[in-house]
């Protein structure tokens, strides 16, 4: 992750620009933006985010995800002198061209009229200079809430935020760093912000049809968060609802002890295909495409298994393409129409 | 995970390939061998594997040995059948109950020693899946705490309160240590451990003239947070000062083993493992499965474990590295936490049309196996690791050579006649005990 300083950011003449969203992650200082950052982008565990220091200005950093999509993720420091650089000096510079806000309430500050008076303030800039921007809201540390009051305190944060947001639709999430709740909130929004996506959604599902899969998950290589995701009507029957995080997480989870093991950094891909065959289903995880890896989930057989695993390959190329539009050439239309045909 | 149950495989081997290793046959003999003479012989099968031929050698040699375990429970044995004889001399007709037949054969593990040295964090971390952190929470032991765990091998873990002098005459010391498996004694590492180890002294000088065969275990515990050196100083002078205050009481040679442990990573099971593996009489056999398996599937470390504890109750004869026994300890978490998010119960209708068109097959037998299997192939020198279920409690984990994901059909068929092969050898002890 580089730290750049906010003057040299954009180029004057980005051509791609919409393709450019910036992602300002922002809120009181120690409510938790970094260590968020750390843990979905650059694979920390959540122990080690008790060495991060506190952030200075903006650190930037930019994430290449699926579909051509680089994020541009500002981690804007929370320190006082800080925010108020921001709604002042730096205003147009950091509030123009925003895609999407990522507001952070520490559940346990002690002093939320104050946050929420600073809330207001950012709104307010907001608004000002990118008004189609989303707004999510992470009401973060929930794990240092008793959990018979977590829904009610929740929600009451989540009614003053709302109050406070203007024209803004808010999207709110319950989040703690110590269990799945963050790849829930991130995976919802990184969801919003990846191009291509109904495109590709459809073509999971034709695959998944194809293969009698009960269910498909695409997710992103380097974070495990799942942007894209088909489910059978059986499949939609699985009790297990969170499911979509909880996986990102034991994926991640196992992604450290391999680093561990082999000795290779944490951000290296670490693994290129897992299967699994049980008495009622079978499942596997493979490299899919430059940015990807797909989760399948199907009935018990070992036929199915291996037809399946034999039709992923080869829809591999169509997906490729809607991976990195930009890398499409000439030849690439050819092996298009091959895999389509095939 | 599934029972055991019996399986049809209907995996075919890759055309051109050959199926190199252990034939069925031969696993059967081993284990029919093995637990059907009474002389403990043990035979020796090597299988070679041999590129492109179908050629499986057999070595038997007649090595006649009794693992370290069998002579342990053997002697405890003995020593029960001693004490009860003496007993019964004394006259006493209301003499001591001999060993009730449904606790033969379930050895137990005593957890004992100070107060907040970690007994029963050690317990619900090991055998309850506690996590570490969650142990801070724990209460003072005030009674007794009697586990039974229903595993592979079912045995008792008793944790003790850190205060009790059991060794005051009111206790019935056969009815602690008359079944005993392993003595556990705990000792804080991080605090000052000299009454520590006068307690355990004492202990065993006392228990020494009636019962000389307890293994002793002691787990020099919480050494999370220490270096390196600084355990290996505080190891090496616990073990000088309990061998010099025993060898004053004229107690020479006691078995005792020492252990370095902390629950905040594998440490605590890698010892679990090792007391445990004491207690399987048929450790050997396991491990001449296993060493087969790694010979003829070239797998550079096999481990079977159970898998509620993650304890590795056997491992091929190469030495044991803490890497990779973690990294197999870890891999069975994936697979329980996988198999918890899909493994939810299917409706019959659905299970039907499954097996309609155009299959018109079972489920169990569009399967190759009936038990779970997995695999993963990590991209760092394309290096393998595999699972497969033995039965209900057993898992077998190990981690392949580099590239030899593409040889995975045939190494499935060897694993699974080396998982029959296991599955047997529980299935007759498990008779045996009952029949004993
Ligand atoms: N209990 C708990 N602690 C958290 C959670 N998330 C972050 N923390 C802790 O909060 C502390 C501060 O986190 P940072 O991520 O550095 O905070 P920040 O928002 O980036 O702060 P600034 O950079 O100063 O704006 C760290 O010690 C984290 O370990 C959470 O979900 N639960
Ligand atoms: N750092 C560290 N702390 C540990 C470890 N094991 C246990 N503890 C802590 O030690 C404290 C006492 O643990 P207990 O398991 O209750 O101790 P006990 O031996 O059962 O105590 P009594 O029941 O009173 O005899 C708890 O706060 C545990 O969190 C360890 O491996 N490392
Ligand atoms: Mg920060
Ligand atoms: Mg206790």
């Amino acid at each position: 992750m580089e730290n750049l300083s906010l003057q040299d950011d954009i180029p004057a003449n980005e051509p791609r620009k919409q393709r450019k969203k910036k992602v300002l992650l922002m809120g009181k200082s120690g409510s938790g933006k970094s260590s968020m950052r750390s843990i979905i982008f650059s694979n920390y565990v959540a122990k080690d985010t008790r060495r991060l220091g506190a952030t200075i200005d903006v650190d930037l950093s930019h994430v290449k995800f699926l579909g051509n999509l680089t994020l541009n993720l500002w981690d804007c420091g929370g320190q006082d002198a800080f925010m108020e650089n921001y709604l002042s000096q730096q205003r147009q510079h950091v509030f123009s061209n925003v895609g999407v806000l990522i507001y952070v309430f520490d559940i346990e500050s002690r002093d939320f009229d104050r946050d929420l008076l600073t809330y207001r303030s950012i709104i307010g800039a907001l608004s000002q200079f990118s008004s189609t921007a989303s707004v999510y809201i992470l009401i973060h540390k929930m794990d240092l809430v008793v959990p018979t009051k977590r829904e009610d305190i929740y929600n009451d944060r989540v009614d003053q935020v709302q109050a406070k947001s203007d024209a803004f639709e808010i999207t709110p999430f319950a989040t703690s760093i110590w269990d799945q709740s963050l790849y829930k909130a991130w995976a919802e929004i990184i969801h919003d912000l990846v191009p291509n996506l109904d495109q590709i959604e459809k073509h999971l599902g034709s695959l998944g049809k194809i293969i009698s899969a009960e269910e498909i998950l695409l997710f992103e290589r380097s974070s495990f968060l799942v942007v894209s995701s088909w489910t059978s009507t059986i499949g939609g029957m699985n009790p297990t609802t969170d499911r979509f995080e909880r996986l990102s997480n034991i994926v991640k989870t196992f992604k450290q002890s391999t680093s561990r093991y082999t000795g290779t950094p944490k951000s290296a891909e670490q693994f290129c295909h897992f299967e699994l065959k049980m008495k009622n289903f079978s499942l596997f995880i493979v490299k899919f495409t430059t940015n990807t890896y797909l989760l399948v989930a199907l009935p018990p057989g070992e036929t199915r298994f291996n037809s399946a695993l034999e039709n992923v390959k080869i829809a591999r190329k169509e997906f490729e393409d809607l991976d990195s539009p930009a890398k499409k050439g000439a030849d690439r239309g050819a092996t298009c129409t091959a895999a389509n045909e095939a | 995970m599934s029972t055991t149950s019996s399986i049809t495989p209907c995996r075919k081997p890759l055309s051109g390939t050959s199926f190199i290793g252990l034939e069925n046959s031969i696993v059967n003999e081993l284990v029919r061998v093995l637990f059907v003479s009474s002389t403990s012989t043990i035979r020796n099968t090597l299988v070679q594997p041999i590129h492109g031929t179908t050629f499986v050698a057999i070595v038997i040699s007649d090595v006649s040995y009794i693992s370290p375990a069998q002579l342990n429970i053997e002697r405890v044995y003995e020593q029960n059948r001693l004490i009860a004889q003496k007993k019964d001399a004394s006259g006493a007709l209301e003499s001591a109950p001999v060993p009730a037949a449904a606790t033969q054969g379930k050895p137990r593990l005593l957890l004992m020693g100070q107060r907040r040295s970690g007994k029963s964090s050690i317990s619900s971390v090991v055998f309850h899946k506690m996590p570490p952190n969650e142990t801070l929470f724990l209460e003072s032991t005030a009674r007794v705490q009697k586990d039974s765990m229903h595993s592979f091998m079912d045995f008792q873990v008793w944790d003790f309160p850190g205060q009790v002098d059991f060794l005051d005459p009111t206790f019935d010391l056969d009815a602690i240590f008359g079944e005993i498996g392993a003595l556990i004694w705990v000792i804080d590492a991080q605090d000052d451990y000299l009454e520590a180890i006068n307690r355990l002294n004492s202990t065993i000088l006392n228990l020494q003239p009636t019962y000389p065969n307890i293994n002793i275990e002691v787990f020099i515990h919480k050494v999370d947070g220490l270096s390196d050196d600084y355990k290996l100083d505080i190891q090496r002078d616990i073990m000088q000062r309990i061998q010099d205050e025993l060898s004053d009481h004229g107690v020479e040679n006691a078995p005792i083993n020492f252990h370095l442990t902390s629950i905040y990573n594998h440490s605590i099971f890698e010892a679990f493992s090792k007391v445990i593996q004491k207690l399987i009489p048929h450790l050997p056999t396991l491990e001449a499965l296993l060493n087969d398996l790694c010979r003829s599937c070239r797998f550079e470390k096999a481990y079977l474990f159970d898998v509620l504890s993650k304890i590795y109750i056997a491992t091929d004869s190469s030495p044991v590295d803490m890497p990779s026994y973690e990294i197999c300890s870890d891999y069975i978490d994936v697979i329980v936490d996988v198999a918890e998010i899909y493994g939810w119960p299917r409706s019959d209708e659905y299970i039907e049309s499954l097996e309609g068109e155009p299959w018109n097959k079972k489920l169990e037998d569009q399967v190759a196996c009936l038990d779970a299997e997995s695999a993963i192939v990590l991209t760092d020198m394309k290096r393998p690791i595999m699972l497969r279920e033995v039965n209900k409690y057993l898992a077998l984990v190990a981690i392949m050579r580099e590239g030899s994901f593409e040889k995975m059909p045939l190494v499935t068929m060897n694993v699974e006649t080396v998982a029959d092969g296991l599955t047997k050898v529980f299935e007759i002890t498990k008779q045996r005990n009952m029949v004993s």
